[in-house]
């Protein structure tokens, strides 16, 4: 049967042409590929020497200091790496929770398609809505509300350091809770198709073996789909650090950290260079872009992180 | 034979998608050469049938912006041949831009330095700054039941440095016998972003107030508050928050319909922040040869304490002449004709003598030597 198809002039002799088109194909593509990775590097060289004047005068130190003087040219990043650590751990521990509830519920048979279908779409629209309607949305209805539970929080809870301030309107919980809102479509559209992707033959087994609903979704599905809901946390926080104008709009902006406190006003490594970038000159600029290369190493890290999760946790299959 | 037809399929059609790719890939080309090639020629003639059609591109602060849009919108009418555009990309972006010769004119918030000048190219000349209008700083804030709150300097300083934290603070009280003053805390709000509305206000901090350490400049080290993105950004947050007070131009707190505070003079005396009270701070100064005039503290009696001018820069050997001329006669309409926009935005528009000076250095541009 297979001899005689190979045989038959219409499907395999293949033209010239049509073998060079294919091979071109690959090529493209895997120039694409490669092009993307090339212009990831060019990006990360270029900031790296035009930080190196910063990088040459502030060494370490720019980790670990908050001191960020334009007139007196000393520059300390440590208020902004704190704040963008802080914000991404905000949101995330508002995000993953809810955002992988979403995506269970979605992805089980709990609702009928027809209803189902547009509560995912609906969803993923969240991830289409622009930033800077995300950081309107916050100053005009959201700040507002948030700022009297601040007040009541520090008013009886202010021995707890993170309440340890009462809010003036934007700060860090503020920016915290508008990203986790922003990256809540990413990890719960990732994760439910990463559940969905489970083959139904595991369902069916863990069921066969008389396990419930509950053991096969928190012990067969979750596990199964394991490291593409780690992928979608992954992205969300890519997102949530490198996030700019609806932090900036936010945050509240200052350059120095006052307090622990989440209340208080901060600033992000991305609302730093949304602020100053614009109208920086001389060595500031070299500490901007010293600040920019932190942010890059930042996301390494933590890609770096969610690849070695994954393949300790990860279900062998 | 059915899984051979399935083969066939997919033999075929895997170079059928590579070529459908690459007929997507090449359709632009295909369609814009024949949809340029008629429009060429039809646009070339409508080019050259507008006969003295010039349009001259700026770049610079934001603070003038407004202004000045509404000026290139009114000249334009008086002058179709005229079209002036102006990207508001800060007054660094617009020194830099006009260094770089990439504009036909810079505006900037404060006066060139002279590295700048230093990095113009000699064939353009030396750079002309002249003023176009003056600009003033108000406090604008947002608190139930106060109206007219007086700031004297003492009570400002604090209220910047963070030393005085709530509204019924003594010394407030002390500049506002009789008005009931709420226990709110202040909150004060300042720009985030390098801003010249920043240089300002700061400039004016430094001599006012004995205890500022930070300096001035478009970017400070705030000992307190909230830092907010733009004049937009400030007058968002003071409308949001009870209780807050910052820094903007006059003429966003005026759009934005905010309160404003009157403030103390150099000479003691309390003023309502109004373009005619601004415009005393520019009377009885003399002007240097750059027109780089500082008030960061004028001594008049009802001067308005914070205010400075704006200026734009153009190139003594322009390298089109024709535009540089176009431009200078905006000017000169701008600084006669426009001075009512300039009022009725919120600016302070040059007084005469100023104008006159401003007149004559625009004289010393050479509009037609490259001819």
């Amino acid at each position: 049967m297979a001899s005689t198809d190979r045989s038959s002039p219409m499907s395999w002799q293949r033209t010239g042409l049509s073998r060079s088109i294919d091979q071109g194909f690959v090529w493209l593509t895997g120039a694409f590929a490669i092009g993307v990775g090339v212009v990831l590097l060019a990006i990360a060289l270029r900031v790296g020497s035009d930080a190196m004047p910063a990088i040459q005068k502030f060494g370490l130190g720019f980790l670990v200091t908050s001191r960020w003087s334009v007139n007196d040219e000393v520059f300390g990043a440590l208020t902004q790496i704190y704040g963008t650590i802080v914000t991404s751990l905000i949101a995330l521990l508002i995000a993953v929770p809810i955002g992988i509830g979403v995506a269970l519920f979605l992805s089980e048979d709990y609702l009928p398609p027809r209803i189902q279908q547009p509560i995912v779409f609906l969803i993923e629209l969240l991830a289409a809505i622009p930033s800077v309607v995300y950081g309107l949305w916050g100053i005009f209805v959201l700040i507002p509300i948030l700022r009297p539970i601040g007040i009541w929080l520090n008013a009886n809870f202010g021995w707890f350091p993170p309440f340890s301030v009462a809010p003036a309107g934007p700060g860090i919980y503020a920016a915290g809770i508008i990203l986790s809102i922003m990256i809540l479509p990413i990890i719960a559209a990732i994760s439910r198709d990463a559940l969905v992707a489970v083959p139904s033959e595991l369902r069916q087994a863990a069921y066969g073996l008389g396990a419930t609903r509950w053991e096969t979704i928190f012990q067969v599905i979750l596990p199964a789909a394991f490291s593409g809901i780690v992928g979608g946390i992954m992205l969300a926080l890519g997102r949530a650090m490198g996030e700019t104008m609806a932090v900036t709009m936010v945050i509240g902006n200052t350059d120095t950290i006052r307090s622990a406190s989440i209340l208080s006003q901060g600033s992000t490594v991305a609302s730093l260079l949304a602020n100053q970038f614009a109208e920086a000159s001389g060595l500031q600029v070299a500490s901007l872009m010293y600040a920019a290369l932190i942010l890059f190493g930042l996301t390494l890290v933590v890609n770096v992180l969610a690849e070695l999760i994954v393949r300790r946790f990860s279900l062998k299959l | 034979m059915v899984f051979s037809l399935n083969a066939t399929r997919l033999g075929i059609s895997a170079p059928v998608l590579a070529l459908a790719l690459g007929l997507a890939s090449c359709a632009p080309q295909t369609t814009t050469t024949p949809g340029a090639s008629p429009a060429a020629p039809g646009a070339s003639p409508a080019a050259t049938s507008a006969g003295g059609a010039v349009s001259i591109s700026g770049a610079g602060a934001t603070a003038p912006n407004p202004l000045y849009q509404r000026w290139f919108q009114e000249y334009n009418k008086l002058n179709p041949n005229v079209q002036i555009s102006y990207d508001s990309v800060g007054s660094g972006a617009g020194v830099k831009r006009f260094t770089d010769q990439t504009v036909d004119f810079g505006a900037s918030d404060a006066t060139l330095k002279e590295e700048d000048r230093a990095k113009l190219p000699a064939e353009r000349g030396k750079a002309i700054q002249v003023p176009s209008t003056g600009l003033f700083v108000v406090f604008a804030y947002n608190l139930d039941g106060v109206d007219n709150l007086k700031l004297s300097r003492e009570t400002f300083c604090g209220i910047v440095d963070g030393s005085i934290k709530t509204w019924n603070d003594a010394k407030i009280a002390k500049d506002n016998a009789g008005v009931a003053l709420p226990g709110d805390a202040i909150t004060f709000v300042h720009r985030s972003d390098g801003s010249g509305t920043t240089d300002i206000f700061t400039k004016h901090i430094v001599k006012a107030c004995p205890n500022w350490k930070a300096g001035d400049g478009k970017t400070v080290e705030w000992p307190t508050g909230t830092g907010a993105k733009g004049n937009e950004g400030v007058s968002a947050q003071i409308q949001q928050t009870k209780g807050a007070i910052g820094y903007t131009e006059f003429s966003y707190a005026k759009q934005t319909n905010l309160k404003m505070a009157t403030l103390q003079n150099k000479a003691g005396e309390f003023i309502t922040p109004t373009p005619e009270a601004a415009a005393k701070a520019l009377e009885g100064t003399t002007v240097p040869e750059d027109f780089g005039l500082k008030v960061p503290d004028p001594e008049g009696k009802d001067a308005y304490p914070i205010v400075s001018l704006t200026w734009v820069l153009m190139y003594e050997n322009p390298k089109d002449p024709a535009k540089a001329k176009a431009f200078s006669d905006f000017m000169r309409w701008a600084l006669k004709d426009g001075k009512p926009f300039a009022v009725e935005l919120g600016y302070i528009p040059l007084p005469d003598e100023l104008a006159t000076k401003v007149s004559a250095t625009l004289d010393t541009i050479k509009v037609a030597a490259n001819k």
